[in-house]
């Protein structure tokens, strides 16, 4: 067995010491981390307190019942889609051997580099009345108005959560295809030599196993969901992040607005805490590193079923890259010249620097708050690295609010002192600078960054560093020495994971860019917000293949690390 | 072991990363700035024209949300120098944000019509284009409309709308909830929702497009869409939608087309005063009300320059004698009213 509930691990604690360390530098370095994620909002908790509440009647009545269905309604048919796809794909690709099983391995990773507010579109038009389906439908059988047929709507809440299934499923697959790759072959093997087959293996053994890994994904991909404003704004889903817009915009109210994100922060913490409490016990450790190389054995597939894996996998993939890859890649064919625009390459440059800079700032930050909740243990830790998190749970637009009005404040403070005591003006040091959209894009996904180095962390036997420590090693160097080499692919998944998200990043960053910065997303909303999508599909492309190969980095390094 | 070259190395980067992170807050002092929901290349053309009469450069930061919000916390120290925005409803937010000052500048007083200006003189509009109806030319025999008309059964099924939150429709819902009143409002608005052919999507060109398709035959938009369709050389389709439709200008039973405007005003801590009245001047007069009318298809606003000739060749515009600032006032319960009657869930519920 290599799978052990934390109880039966023995004493996890440090054993009988006389003076246990208190690692009061951990925790205050954690601290920070913990208030600077946590600054924007409590600036947005003071907005939302100063509002007198009036517009709850209306929201009470005729907003939030409504937006409150269709956001369940959203998340609920998201999570069974991209659940069904990420844990098939992973399962189809570990346990089984069909042709081009190697391509698929790495190619169901392809669409977490397409943004969902692209893919929206995209679906938008690939099914609308006037795009390629419908019209050779009309063709085929003769049709002339969209009277004469019935064509299902994608833009639904039930559209919206095939078109965010489609780009969100990778999160799942990725954290899954991990687990049933070095937990679960071991027991898998156990449970073959017993007689089961391959699905009572996944259903029995393997699913159980992955459950954690399975939630992990899944609550990013939740998270994307509740704050996609893109998408829903697009295909005319009315969710409670499209009401925090109308109620601020169209109302006048951004107490309100931050009232009701507040509310929504509220929602994603229960449902993170309720998972959290669900598998209280549950923790698997592989017992031996050696594990991690062994190379599993797959069961074949002829014929028809290998035809049908083939399938199955194929449809996700051209779902979330295919499509997308064909609407934007349509338009650019006529229109190569976009390529040769200067602001265009500009922008290109921003969008690398500004996702570089992210990733390395969010797995410094992930890495000491993981570091100070290893040695310490504490419950206090464990809270700070909860708040780490937090800034996942909101929209990109409310984030932003909450930085800018802290920052400009801190700026002007700063500013303030600076001429009273030296004479000269500060300005906008921080709210006015390329900080404010790094700072802000690194609290929105610190949450990816910890969450692929924490499953790292626990992938590892749990005496490593102990075992350094007792040979006299200080806690950091044990860390340093030891558990960090170890950790290298979960630092370079990290790294992917912000730095993509990051690269697909708008509404934060257009909220708060100084004069003259374009990433490539504020260069296609630019463009778009013309109404004219074409002028901006290079930098629509350029985005998918920015983000497109760091995720192939890390596809290939995950296969060449675990499979070859 | 960090040796001493991984050092110097460290420190290097360190250094290197803290000159990117710092240099947007060095912002040169000479230009204007401006804070705009208005797409960067729709304003350039007469930037350029004021740039090249006076020598002074403008910088356009574009935002799509958040823009008051954003000058209110800069405070004291924002770059901000002019705001420019379309939609009354934005105008009004930034004076009562307090974002905006005051300009008392005789020449500008001359030049744009007092209707256009607010009271206390916090912004001033520079254009204005009208919220019409295109309809198609194949399929709708009427040349007349009024704007009652569209909640008529006859239509069931038939009319295509962006969403009924956009600011451009709730401009239009506040206009009716000031000339009809609320009541009266929310009885044309479920007539309204019952004619849509489809769920509300996309933006004003969509309308035109969905008409070309045959899939609506009416649709609400502004009229200055209309010319960019028919002038994009860049997308030739669209030449083919704007073929599709003719612009009806509906009216108010006293009343006229709705309109309203896009405009500018001065940023409260403008850190370029001098330069910024210039160029609110500039926008103000002949020529830039020309580049305005000939370039993006939108009405001047000052009496006596002419529209774009195929602006003109739509038929004559009479605009609504309604105050822009009753519509602004009118805003929050359009907004509301469209939730209540879910205008946004399409005829189907």
């Amino acid at each position: 067995m290599t799978a052990v509930p934390a109880e039966a691990r023995g004493p996890a604690r440090a054993p009988k010491r006389v003076r246990r360390p208190r690692h009061w530098g951990a925790v205050a370095i954690a601290a920070l981390v913990a208030v600077v994620v946590a600054v924007p909002v409590v600036t947005l908790v003071g907005i939302a307190l100063s509002g007198d509440g009036s517009d709850w009647p209306h929201l009470a009545e005729n907003v939030l019942p409504r937006s409150l269905r269709d956001t369940l309604h959203l998340l609920v048919l998201t999570a069974a889609g991209t659940v069904s796809i990420g844990v098939v794909s992973a399962w189809l690709v570990v346990a089984f051997d069909f042709p081009f099983r190697r391509v698929f391995a790495w190619a169901l990773v392809l669409p977490l580099a397409v943004p969902t507010y692209l893919a929206a579109y995209a679906f938008g038009e690939f099914f609308h009345f006037t795009g390629p389906v419908q019209s050779l439908l009309r063709e085929a059988a003769g049709f002339q108005t969209s009277r004469d047929y019935w064509f299902p709507d994608i833009r639904s809440t039930t559209g919206a959560a095939i078109v965010l299934s489609a780009v969100l499923y990778p999160y799942v697959y990725l954290t899954t295809r991990i687990v049933f790759l070095l937990q679960g072959r071991g027991i898998a093997d156990v449970a073959r030599t017993l007689g089961a087959g391959p699905a009572r293996v996944l259903v029995k053994v393997l699913l159980p196993v992955a459950r954690p890994a399975i939630v992990a994904g899944l609550a990013l991909v939740m998270m994307e969901a509740i704050n996609d404003i893109g998408a829903a704004e697009y295909l005319g889903v009315r969710t409670l992040t499209l009401s925090v817009y109308s109620t601020w915009l169209n109302r006048g109210s951004l107490e309100g607005a931050a009232q009701i994100a507040l509310v929504m922060l509220v929602l994603v913490a229960g449902l993170i805490a309720a998972e959290q409490w669900g598998r209280r016990t549950r923790r698997f450790h592989a017992h031996r590193a050696t594990h991690l190389k062994a190379r599993p054995p797959r069961v074949s597939l002829g014929g028809l079923r290998a035809a049908l894996a083939v399938i199955a996998l194929l449809l996700p993939v051209a779902a979330g890259f295919g499509i997308p890859l064909w609407v934007f890649g349509g338009y650019v064919a006529v229109r190569l010249e976009q390529f040769a625009d200067p602001a265009l390459h500009a922008a290109f440059a921003t969008t690398v620097s500004i996702a570089t800079l992210t990733a390395l700032v969010t797995i410094a930050a992930a890495l000491l708050l993981l570091y100070a909740l290893r040695v310490t243990r504490s419950g206090l830790t464990a809270l700070l690295v909860r708040i780490g998190s937090v800034g996942y749970a909101l929209p990109g637009t409310i984030l932003g609010l909450g930085l800018l009005f802290s920052l400009a404040s801190l700026d002007n403070h700063v500013d303030a002192l600076a001429r009273e005591h030296f004479g000269v003006s500060t300005g906008l040091l921080f709210s006015g600078s390329i900080t404010a959209v790094v700072l802000a894009c690194s609290i929105r996904f610190l949450a990816l960054a910890e969450g692929a180095i924490r499953s790292g962390i626990e992938k590892l036997p749990p005496h490593l560093d102990e075992a350094a420590r007792s040979l006299g090693r200080a806690p950091y160097q044990a860390a340093a020495g030891v558990v960090l080499p170890l950790l290298g692919p979960a630092i370079l998944s990290a790294g992917v994971l912000v730095f993509v998200d990051t690269a697909k990043e708008l509404s934060a960053t257009i909220l708060l860019r100084p004069f003259g910065f374009n990433t490539l997303a504020t260069f296609v909303y630019e463009n778009a917000s013309r109404g004219v999508v074409e002028d901006g599909a290079a930098a629509a492309l350029l985005i998918i293949v920015t983000a497109l190969a760091p995720v192939a980095l890390l596809s290939g390094a995950l296969s060449r690390d675990r499979e070859a | 072991m960090p040796s001493r070259t991984s050092r110097a190395l460290g420190a290097g980067i360190a250094a290197t990363i803290a000159a990117t992170l710092f240099a947007g807050a060095a912002l040169a002092q000479d230009k204007i700035n401006i804070y705009s929901y208005r797409q960067p290349d729709l304003i350039k053309p007469v930037l350029d024209a004021f740039t090249e009469e006076t020598g002074i450069a403008t910088e356009v930061l574009f935002l799509d949300k958040g823009l008051e919000d954003r000058i209110l916390a800069e405070g004291t120290n924002s770059p901000a120098d002019v705001i420019m925005t379309v939609d009354i409803g934005r105008l009004t937010a930034a004076k009562e944000m307090g974002v905006t000052q005051a300009v008392t500048d005789e020449e500008i007083n001359a030049d744009i019509p007092e209707q256009f200006r607010d009271p206390e003189g916090h912004w001033f509009g520079l254009t204005t284009r009208g919220r019409v109806v295109y309809a198609s030319v194949d399929r709708v025999e009427e040349d007349d409309l009024a704007y009652a008309d569209l909640a008529d059964p006859k239509w069931k099924g038939k009319i295509c709308i962006r969403s009924a939150q956009h600011s451009y429709n709730i401009g239009l819902f506040a206009s009716m909830i000031a000339h009809w009143g609320e009541e009266k409002t929310e009885e044309w608005m479920k007539g309204f929702k019952a004619n849509l052919a489809r769920k509300p999507e996309g933006n004003d060109r969509g309308g035109a497009k969905a008409i070309a398709a045959g899939e609506c035959d009416l649709a609400l938009g502004n009229t200055y869409y209309v010319g960019l369709m028919m002038t994009n050389e860049k997308e030739p389709e669209q030449k083919d939608w704007a073929k599709a439709i003719k612009v009806i200008f509906p009216t108010f039973e006293e009343g006229g087309t709705h309109v309203n405007i896009s405009g500018m005003a001065l940023a409260k801590n403008a850190p370029n005063k001098d330069a910024a009245l210039q160029l609110m001047r500039f926008l103000a007069s002949d020529e830039a009300q020309e580049i305005y009318a000939a370039e993006v298809f939108e009405y001047p606003v000052k009496p006596g320059v002419a529209a774009s000739e195929i602006v003109e060749s739509f038929g004559e515009i009479t605009p609504d004698t309604l105050s822009l600032s009753e519509i602004a006032a009118n805003r929050k319960a359009a907004s509301e009213m469209v939730d209540r009657v879910g205008v946004d869930d399409g005829a189907g519920s």
